[in-house]
């Protein structure tokens, strides 16, 4: 059995009824797990929402929140995204002090990121940058140097690759976990 | 035809063949009381003398009948008082609903008089939660909360029914009794595994939970112990499952199990866990519990699964179904140096108890002489609570009510009302002077409803398990447990219109248990007993079973 922690995503499909995001939420704190990133949108289905969330944990944990989770009445698919077979994207935006001297070490990183500057004013720029997590850190850690005033991230959100669809998951998969 | 959303609520509750509900009537729930006075020949509602007492007797109803236990209660106040009742339940896997009234839809999120978010409050208690917003949705709600409380791993249920939507009307068509959703069934594979594992056991052992008891799998648990020859042992929500008379029953295992179920599960090389959740309760130190032994675990619950203990085998399904294929493809095998190895551990753990002492093992031993097979049996929490669990003689399934996951003191008298209610059966409650002190308010309710209930008070004049704890780990500092309270519950008993009885030796509990068992009322006996009695065996907190403490004896050495 695996041991080690690591970062994991997981996509949720629920039904968009009153209260499922705090159902969703107080399922990690109720059962002592941390979230790094959570978010909500809605689905190519009316009355479906996504919910894709990041965290830390061992396989012991990985297990537990999502058969926990399965048991939500409205959970209807749940399941871990792995990093091989899915993509997995976030955005960032990072203000940054803009100065004479560092502007243009500033969008001279931007291009590298294929990031875009969506504010320019005289002491800042605002840096909007997407891509996988380690990516928005490595531009952060770039960005230490010249001053940074803000940051702000979505959260990651994450899809299978081909025509793999978490609509289609067959949950019994659950069954086989342990 | 059209109804208001309260005569909705009642028609739907009969229509999924409710016809008993408990609870207690307040400013946001005047209109299913209103509903319920006019269906009054329909419909029976037990008014309890507080909230609690009511969600605790909907649970004593659903565990002794297998039917869902429904309480009804007021907004605010009420639904807050409901909680530990919901925890209780949810912790022990008890189908329930729970009907709450809250403010008009148009007062919500003021602050209103007596509005709560008891939806919030109880999200991670119940399986499912409702707020219920249109009347149209009621019904529906209704149908689909009995629904899921009693699917697979049973549950209760809350519904908020805000007052604009019990004022409302709509078309009600009565509807069918819910079906609960299709259970999961064991793949072939699995069994498959499952029984090559225990053919090749040299020490089988069954270790029986509650779920043994809700899947009504009775038979096929003790059917399948006599063909492995392998004793069962079970967690306390499981007791019930076996007779205490099977040949191979070993009775309760864990902190305060028996000796011989403790150990022989400690031995075991290969241990069928069934309905059961490896509490801490049940397996003491988890680094150290059966490290040798592979563990095939049989549940419903998927989540249950190396949720506790890493198992070698996880079989996700029905088990009954599970246990009866399991059955016809597990080979039938005498393991006679297994079993004498167990008889000697039974003997090594066997208490003399001398009957003419009243002390509580003779007290239990008393009642057990005189109840029949079917009597219930409910207990509050404490010492009274694991005495009864190793020693009571049981007879039948649901015959053991008792909160063992949540462990609330106070639950048995209502408990034992709802139990008595819902079966009509002889009941007897033993509990504390502590537990009932914690909702003795419930006679009123005991009497009122003339219910056959034997209370048996094990009064000690402490709060016995927490003394016990401080005895043994705190230093005999006796912080707040010793209660002083020169209560006498015989005429407190009379006061709420019982029969009451002080016993102080055997003779006395003699005279006052027939008299209880000829009683078709409720009868109160305060029975006083040591107030260092303690609870053996005892495996330590985070102990293991080599930390086993046996005897009093063997309290030194920890």
């Amino acid at each position: 059995m695996e041991q080690t922690k690591g970062q994991f995503v997981i996509a949720i499909r629920v039904e968009n009824r009153f209260g499922v995001l705090s159902r969703v939420a107080g399922m990690f704190s109720r059962r002592g797990f941390n979230i790094d990133s959570l978010t909500v949108s809605e689905t190519e289905t009316n009355g479906v929402s996504r919910i894709t969330i990041s965290m830390q944990g061992d396989h012991y944990q990985r297990c537990q929140i999502i058969k926990q989770l399965s048991k939500l009445s409205e959970v209807m698919q749940i399941k871990v995204m792995e990093p091989a077979e899915s993509v997995i994207r976030e955005m960032l935006l990072i203000k940054v002090k803009s100065t004479p001297e560092s502007r243009r070490d500033v969008m001279d990183a931007t291009t590298v990121y294929r990031a875009s500057i969506v504010d320019y004013s005289p002491s800042a720029m605002c840096v909007a940058v997407s891509g996988d997590p380690a990516k928005l850190n490595a531009f952060i850690e770039l960005m230490k140097p010249y001053g940074i005033l803000e940051i702000c991230r979505t959260g990651v959100v994450a899809m299978d690759r081909d025509a793999v669809s978490l609509r289609d998951t067959d949950m019994h998969y659950l069954n086989d976990l342990q | 035809m059209k109804l208001t959303g309260a005569e909705i609520i009642v028609e739907t509750l009969l229509e999924q063949e409710c016809d008993t509900v408990f609870g207690y009537p307040g400013g946001q729930v005047l209109n299913i009381y209103d509903a319920l006075y006019m269906a009054s020949d329909r419909i029976h509602h037990v008014l309890t003398a507080h909230e609690q007492g009511a969600a605790h007797a909907a649970d004593g109803y659903a565990r002794a009948t297998g039917r869902v236990g429904v309480v009804i209660a007021t907004s605010g106040p009420g639904a807050t008082n409901l909680v530990t009742g919901i925890a209780t339940a949810y912790l022990d896997s008890t189908p329930m609903v729970a009907i709450t009234g809250n403010v008009p839809c148009d007062l919500i999120g003021r602050d209103s008089f007596q509005e709560v978010d008891i939806m919030g409050i109880t999200i991670p208690i119940t399986k499912h939660n409702y707020f219920v917003r249109r009347v149209e949705d009621l019904a529906d709600t209704i149908r689909e909360a009995f629904r899921i409380a009693k699917s697979g791993r049973p549950g209760p249920v809350l519904i908020d029914v805000p007052k604009n939507v019990q004022t409302d009307t709509c078309e009600y068509v009565r509807g069918e009794p819910a079906r609960p959703y299709p259970m999961e069934i064991a793949p072939d594979a699995k069994l498959k595994e499952a029984a090559d594992l225990l053919a090749a056991a040299e020490r089988p052992f069954i270790y029986c939970g509650g779920g043994v008891v809700i899947a009504g799998a009775e038979r096929e648990i003790c059917r399948l112990s006599e063909m492995l020859d392998a004793p069962i042992g079970c967690s306390m929500m499981g007791l019930s499952a076996v007779p205490s008379d099977f040949p191979l029953m070993l009775g309760m295992q864990g902190m305060h199990g028996n000796f011989a179920a403790s150990r022989s599960m400690a031995d075991a090389d290969v241990i069928l866990a069934c309905g059961a959740r490896f509490s801490d309760r049940a397996t003491g130190n988890k680094g150290k519990f059966s490290k040798r032994a592979k563990i095939i675990h049989i549940d419903i619950d998927p989540a249950e699964i190396s949720k506790n203990i890493p198992v070698s085998l996880g079989i996700v399904g029905d088990i009954r179904n599970a246990l009866t294929r399991l059955i016809t493809i597990t080979p039938s095998r005498k393991r006679p140096a297994w079993i004498q190895k167990v008889e000697q551990y039974r003997a090594h753990g066997k208490v003399e108890v001398d009957p003419s002492v009243l002390r509580p093992y003779a007290i239990i031993d008393r009642v057990c002489d005189r109840a029949s097979a079917d009597t219930l049996v409910v207990t509050d929490v404490g010492q009274h609570q694991m005495w009864t669990a190793q020693r009571y003689r049981f007879h039948g399934s649901r015959t053991f009510i008792t909160s063992g996951g949540l462990g609330t003191m106070g639950f048995g008298l209502g408990a034992a009302i709802g139990a008595a209610k819902g079966t009509g059966r002889r009941t007897v409650l033993f509990t504390g002077d502590g537990s009932f002190g914690m909702n003795l308010n419930e006679m009123v309710t005991a009497v009122s409803q003339h219910l056959p209930i034997v209370i048996l008070i094990m009064n000690n004049g402490v709060l016995g398990m927490v003394r016990q704890w401080q005895t043994l780990f705190y230093n005999h500092h006796y912080s707040n447990t010793t209660l002083n309270r020169p209560t006498d519950f015989k005429k407190l008993g009379e006061a709420f219109g019982a029969v009451a009885f002080t016993v102080k030796d055997i003779g006395q509990l003699d005279e006052a248990l027939s008299a209880a068992f000829s009683n078709d009322g409720p009868t109160l006996i305060d029975c006083h007993i040591d107030m260092d009695e303690m609870v053996l065996p005892m495996i330590p907190p985070g102990g293991a079973i080599d930390q086993l403490i046996v005897k009093r004896s063997d309290i030194k050495e920890v």
